[in-house]
C-alpha cells in the first residue's frame, strides 16, 4: 500500500521575512527600530518599492486612453492588478471590484450610493460599537440626509459583540448592517460569517469592513457572502491612496454612480449620459495606477508568504505578547476577546498613553497612542485613550521583550 | 534618557501629580473648552476678570502629563496678570515650544522655561499649547470651544 508522506511543513522564518522589508532595518533615537504601529500602516516589502519604482521609471503612462507601447504596458499591470485582487478576495467576478482611494472611501460610497438610493426615513442602519469612525460617520451624515437612524449593537466586557443584542436589533427597518471584521482599537475578530447569514435571514445586505482583518487572515467574499467588503492597501503591505470596494455584482449594478467624470461614461452628450459599466462607472477619472500595481505585488508577496502561515505565526506572537504585557505591573490590557489577532491596547495606571508613546519613541519604539479614530470604543471602556502595540508578520518576540523593557522605562519617570 | 528628563523636568512631573488650580471655578466669567480629537485631551478654563485683571483662573480636563502640567502652570503664572499681558505671554510660550528661543527669551519665561524641552518633540507642541489656546478663547469671549486640531 502506498503511504502518502506529508511533505515537512515549511516553517514561517521571521528573519527571512525581515530582509524583504528595508525600513525595519534602522536606528531610531540611537536603537534598532521596533515598529509596531502595524494596524495604523504596516511597512512595505522590497518588491512593492521595486514595482512602484519600475512603473514609474519604465511604463509610466495613463490607461483605457492611448495606443502606444508604454499605455498598453500600463494597461496591462491595473487589469492584472484588478484579478489580482479579485482572486485574493476570492470574488466571484473581477468587474465587482471597484478601486477606490481606501477602506473609508469605500464605504462612503456604498452609502452615498446605495444608501441614497434605497435608505428612506425611518429606516434602520445597524452597526456595532466597536466600529473606527469611517464604518460610523458615512452612515451618519446618510442618516442625517435621509432621516434615517443609526442602531448600535452593544459589545460586552471583553470587547465582543453581544450577539443576542444583534439579533434583537436586526428588523424589518434594518436596511444594511455595517460591521467590521477585526476592530483596530481591540483587536476583536467579530463572527462576521454569522453575522452575515442572520441578516441574509430576513434580507439585509451586509457591508464588512476588513481593513483590519485583510492582512491577518484569509478573506474570502464568497464564503462569507458578504454584499460589500472594504479594504485599505497601506495595511496590507501596500501603498497608500488605494484600497478596494467588492460589490456583489447585482447590487452594484443597481446603483448610481458616484463621481462623474472621464473613464466611467460610455458616451457624454449636453442632453445625455450614457454610463460606461462595471467596475468603471465607480472609477471616474485617472485612478492611482501606481498605487494599484504596487498593491499587485503586495498581494502577491502576502500570497507566497501565505496568509493561513502568517495567522499561525502572528497567533504565537499574540499569545506571547499578551503573557509578557499583562506581567508588566499595573498594565490592564482593554479587549479580551477570545477571538482576537494582533492588536494589544492598554492602560498603565495614571499615566497618559501619550507619555507613553514618548518614553517608548526615545527607546525606538514605535506604538500608537489616543483614541485610534474609535471614540466611542474609548468611552464603552471608560478610558480618555490606549496605548496600541499592533503586530505583523514581521514583528519578534525580542521586540515584544524590548516593548515590556520600554514600558519599565515609563515607571522610572512617572514613579 | 537625557532629552526625555529634558521634556519631563522635575516640575513638571510635580504639577502632573498635583495640578494646581484643578477646580471648577465658579464665578468664572469667561469660559472655553479646549479639545485635541487626535489624543483625546480636554481642558476646560475658567477666569474670573474684572478690569481687565486676571482675578482668578482655573482649569479642569483630563490629558497627559504636558498638557495637564502646562495648564497647570499657566493658571499659576497667569493670575493678576492683565488680560494683555497674558496673550503676550501665549505668544512668547509659543513661540518656546515651538521655534528656537535665546537663552534671554527663555529666562523672561520665568517657571514656564520648564517647556523648552519641548520643541525637540514636535508630536507633544500640541500637548503643551492646548491650555494656552483655550486659555486665548476664553479671554476673547464669554464662551467658545477650541481645538488645536
Amino acid at each position: 500500500m502506498l503511504e502518502l508522506i506529508e511533505p515537512e511543513a515549511e516553517v514561517f522564518n521571521v528573519w527571512e521575512v525581515r530582509k524583504d522589508f528595508p525600513i525595519l532595518s534602522q536606528i531610531v533615537n540611537g536603537k534598532d527600530l521596533v515598529y509596531l504601529d502595524n494596524a495604523n500602516t504596516t511597512q512595505k516589502p522590497e518588491c512593492v518599492i521595486q514595482a512602484l519604482d519600475t512603473y514609474y521609471r519604465e511604463y509610466n503612462s495613463n490607461i483605457h486612453r492611448a495606443t502606444h507601447t508604454l499605455s498598453a504596458r500600463a494597461d496591462k499591470a491595473f487589469d492584472e492588478g484588478r484579478k489580482t485582487v479579485q482572486h485574493f478576495l476570492q470574488a466571484a467576478r473581477s468587474e465587482e471590484i471597484i478601486f477606490v482611494r481606501n477602506a473609508t472611501e469605500g464605504i462612503n460610497l456604498v452609502a452615498q450610493t446605495y444608501g441614497r438610493k434605497f435608505i428612506g426615513e425611518g429606516d434602520e442602519i445597524l452597526i456595532s460599537a466597536m466600529e473606527h469612525h469611517a464604518n460610523i460617520v458615512p452612515w451618519q451624515i446618510l442618516c442625517e440626509e435621509k432621516g434615517a437612524i443609526l442602531k448600535v449593537i452593544p459589545i460586552n466586557d471583553n470587547g465582543e459583540i453581544i450577539y443576542e443584542e444583534y439579533l434583537r436589533l436586526l428588523g424589518p427597518r434594518t436596511k444594511i448592517v455595517g460591521i467590521v471584521q477585526m476592530s483596530n482599537a481591540l483587536g476583536t475578530i467579530n463572527p462576521v460569517k454569522q453575522m452575515i447569514a442572520d441578516a441574509h435571514q430576513i434580507g439585509i445586505p451586509v457591508l464588512v469592513d476588513a481593513a483590519q482583518s485583510a492582512y491577518h487572515m484569509k478573506v474570502d467574499v464568497q464564503d462569507l457572502d458578504c454584499d460589500f467588503l472594504v479594504f485599505s492597501g497601506h495595511k496590507v503591505y501596500g501603498p497608500t491612496g488605494i484600497g478596494v470596494l467588492y460589490g456583489k455584482r447585482h447590487l452594484l449594478e443597481v446603483m448610481p454612480p458616484w463621481m462623474g467624470g472621464g473613464d466611467m461614461i460610455r458616451s457624454v452628450t449636453f442632453e445625455r449620459t450614457i454610463f460606461a459599466e462595471l467596475p468603471f462607472k465607480f472609477e471616474a477619472g485617472t485612478p492611482h495606477i501606481a498605487g494599484v500595481i504596487g498593491l499587485t505585488a503586495a498581494i502577491n508577496y502576502i500570497t507566497a508568504l501565505g496568509l493561513d502561515k502568517i495567522a499561525l505565526y502572528e497567533a504565537d506572537l499574540m499569545e506571547y505578547g499578551t503573557n509578557v504585557l499583562s506581567q508588566v505591573p499595573d498594565l490592564t490590557i482593554i479587549g479580551n476577546a477570545s477571538e482576537k489577532a494582533s492588536v494589544l491596547s492598554f492602560v498603565m495606571r495614571d499615566v497618559h498613553p501619550h507619555d507613553i508613546g514618548t518614553v517608548l519613541d526615545e527607546e525606538g519604539i514605535a506604538v500608537r497612542t489616543g483614541q485610534h479614530c474609535a471614540h466611542p470604543v474609548m468611552q464603552r471602556f471608560g478610558v480618555s485613550a490606549t496605548v496600541r502595540a499592533s503586530l505583523a508578520c514581521y514583528n519578534t518576540k525580542d521586540e515584544l521583550d524590548r516593548l515590556v523593557d520600554g514600558l519599565s522605562k515609563v515607571y522610572e519617570i512617572f514613579g | 534618557m537625557s532629552e526625555l528628563r529634558e521634556l519631563y523636568q522635575e516640575v513638571i512631573l510635580d504639577h502632573n501629580k498635583k495640578p494646581r488650580n484643578f477646580y471648577e471655578l465658579k464665578d468664572a466669567n469667561h469660559v472655553a473648552q479646549g479639545h485635541n480629537p487626535l489624543c483625546g485631551d480636554n481642558v476646560s478654563v475658567f477666569v474670573l476678570i474684572e478690569d481687565n485683571i486676571i482675578k482668578d483662573v482655573s482649569f479642569t480636563g483630563s490629558g497627559c502629563a504636558i498638557s495637564k502640567a502646562s495648564a497647570s502652570l499657566m493658571t499659576s503664572i497667569v493670575k493678576g496678570k492683565t488680560t494683555d499681558e497674558a496673550e503676550v505671554l501665549f505668544g512668547q510660550f509659543h513661540d518656546l515650544v515651538t521655534t528656537s528661543t535665546t537663552p534671554e527669551d527663555i529666562e523672561s519665561l520665568g517657571k514656564l522655561a520648564v517647556f523648552s524641552g519641548v520643541r525637540e518633540y514636535p508630536a507633544r507642541v500640541k500637548c503643551a499649547s492646548l491650555a494656552w489656546h483655550t486659555l486665548h478663547a476664553a479671554l476673547i469671549s464669554e464662551d467658545s470651544a477650541v481645538s488645536t486640531e
